[in-house]
C-alpha cells in the first residue's frame, strides 16, 4: 500500500494560484522573446 | 505538487509540510514598495540618458532591473529572516510569517537574479547586465550579509545598491557610465542615510532588540541627528549639480533648490527634537518627506529634460 499525501483545500487553492502565476509568467516570456526577436531583426534589416 | 520536507533532510522523520504559499506571498518577497522606487529611478536614468532606445526594449530593460532588484530583496529576506521575525515592521513578512520557507525564498531569489541578468544582457547590452549583477551582489552579499550586522555605517555604504538603478537605466541606453549618471547615483547615495536614519530614530528599539548596529543605537540620537543634517545638506547640494553642469535648466535648479531647502528644514526640525522624544513626529515627517523629495527631484529632472528636448526640436519656439 502506497501512502499518498492528501491536499487540503487551502493547499489546493494555493497550488492552483501558483500554477496560474507561473503559467502567466511563462506566457509573458514567450511574448517577450517573440517581440524582442521582431525588433532585433527589424533593426538588422 | 510542491512537497516540502522542512525539517528532516535525511528522511528519518515523517514531518512533511505542503506549501500554502500564494503567488502574492512570492511577490511580497520582491519588496514591491522598494521596487517601485527602483522602477521609477531606472526609468529616469533611461529617459535622461543621451541617445535613443526602442520603447519596448526600454520597457524590458526597466522590467529586468525591477526583477533584479526584487530578487535581491528576496535574498535579503532569506538571509534576514531571523531578525525580521523580531522586528514589528518586518515580523509579518512571508518567511517569518511562516508562509514561505527560507529555501523557497533562496531559490526564488537566485533564479530571478540569473534570469534578470541574462535577459538584460541578451536583449539590451552586457555592460548593463554586469552592472545589474554587481548591484544584486552588492545588496545581497555586501550589504545584507556583511555590512548590515557589523557596522553602523551599514546604510551609508550599502545604500549604493539602491543608488545604482538610474545608472543602470543610463547604461541600458549608452552602454556605459558618464559623469551625469554618476551625479544621479550620488543623489540617491547621499539621500539614503538621511532617509534611513530618520526611520531608524523612531524604530531604534526594534533594531536594538535584534542587535543590528544602526547609528542611533550605537552612537546615540544626538550623533545621528548631526549625521542626518550633514547628509541632507549634501543631498540638497548634489541635486542642484545637474544645473551647474549644464545638463539641466535653471528652472530645474530652482525647483531642486526649493525642494532641498524644505528637506534641510525637516532635518533641522529632527536635529532640534529633544533626545528621548517618544512621538518623534519630526523624524516621521522627515522620513515621509524624504520619499516625496526623491520622487519630486527625479520627476523634475525628467520634465526638465522633456521641455529642453521639445524646445530644441521646435527650434526654440
Amino acid at each position: 500500500m502506497i501512502d499518498t499525501v492528501k491536499l487540503t483545500d487551502a493547499q489546493k487553492k494555493s497550488r492552483r494560484g501558483r500554477n496560474i502565476a507561473l503559467g502567466l509568467v511563462l506566457a509573458g516570456l514567450v511574448v517577450l522573446f517573440y517581440v524582442v526577436t521582431l525588433i532585433k531583426f527589424g533593426v538588422g534589416s | 505538487m510542491t512537497v516540502i520536507d522542512n525539517h528532516d533532510a535525511l528522511g528519518t522523520g515523517a514531518e512533511f509540510r505542503l506549501s500554502e504559499a500564494s503567488a502574492g506571498d512570492f511577490f511580497e518577497l520582491l519588496k514591491p514598495r522598494v521596487m517601485s522606487l527602483v522602477v521609477f529611478t531606472a526609468f529616469a536614468g533611461l529617459v535622461l540618458a543621451p541617445g535613443h532606445i526602442n520603447p519596448i526594449l526600454g520597457f524590458i530593460a526597466v522590467l529586468c532591473i525591477a526583477v533584479g532588484a526584487g530578487a535581491s530583496g528576496a535574498l535579503n529576506m532569506w538571509y534576514d529572516a531571523d531578525i525580521d521575525a523580531v522586528m514589528t515592521r518586518t515580523a509579518n513578512r512571508p518567511i517569518p510569517g511562516g508562509r514561505i520557507l527560507p529555501n523557497e525564498a533562496l531559490g526564488f531569489g537566485l533564479i530571478l537574479s540569473c534570469f534578470s541578468v541574462a535577459i538584460l544582457g541578451l536583449v539590451i547590452n552586457w555592460f548593463s547586465a554586469g552592472l545589474l549583477a554587481f548591484t544584486i551582489f552588492f545588496y545581497a552579499v555586501v550589504y545584507t550579509m556583511w555590512l548590515k550586522r557589523s557596522t553602523p555605517q551599514n546604510i551609508v555604504i550599502g545604500g549604493a545598491a539602491g543608488a545604482f538603478p538610474p545608472m543602470l537605466g543610463w547604461a541600458c541606453v549608452t552602454g556605459g557610465v558618464s559623469i551625469e549618471s554618476i551625479v544621479l547615483f550620488m543623489i540617491i547615495f547621499l539621500w539614503t542615510p538621511a532617509h534611513f536614519w530618520a526611520l531608524a530614530l523612531f524604530k531604534m528599539r526594534d533594531y536594538g532588540a535584534v542587535g543590528v548596529p544602526m547609528l542611533p543605537n550605537v552612537a546615540g540620537e544626538a550623533t545621528t541627528k548631526n549625521h542626518i543634517v550633514v547628509y541632507t545638506v549634501l543631498t540638497a547640494v548634489t541635486a542642484v549639480v545637474p544645473t551647474m553642469m549644464g545638463s539641466a535648466s535653471l528652472a530645474y535648479g530652482a525647483v531642486a533648490a526649493v525642494l532641498g531647502a524644505i528637506f534641510i528644514i525637516c532635518s533641522i526640525a529632527v536635529w532640534r527634537m529633544p533626545d528621548g522624544d517618544e512621538k518623534m513626529a519630526p523624524a516621521k515627517k522627515m522620513f515621509a518627506y524624504s520619499i516625496v523629495y526623491l520622487f519630486a527631484i527625479f520627476s523634475a529632472l525628467m520634465v526638465d529634460h522633456l521641455v529642453l528636448w521639445l524646445t530644441a526640436s521646435t527650434g526654440g519656439l
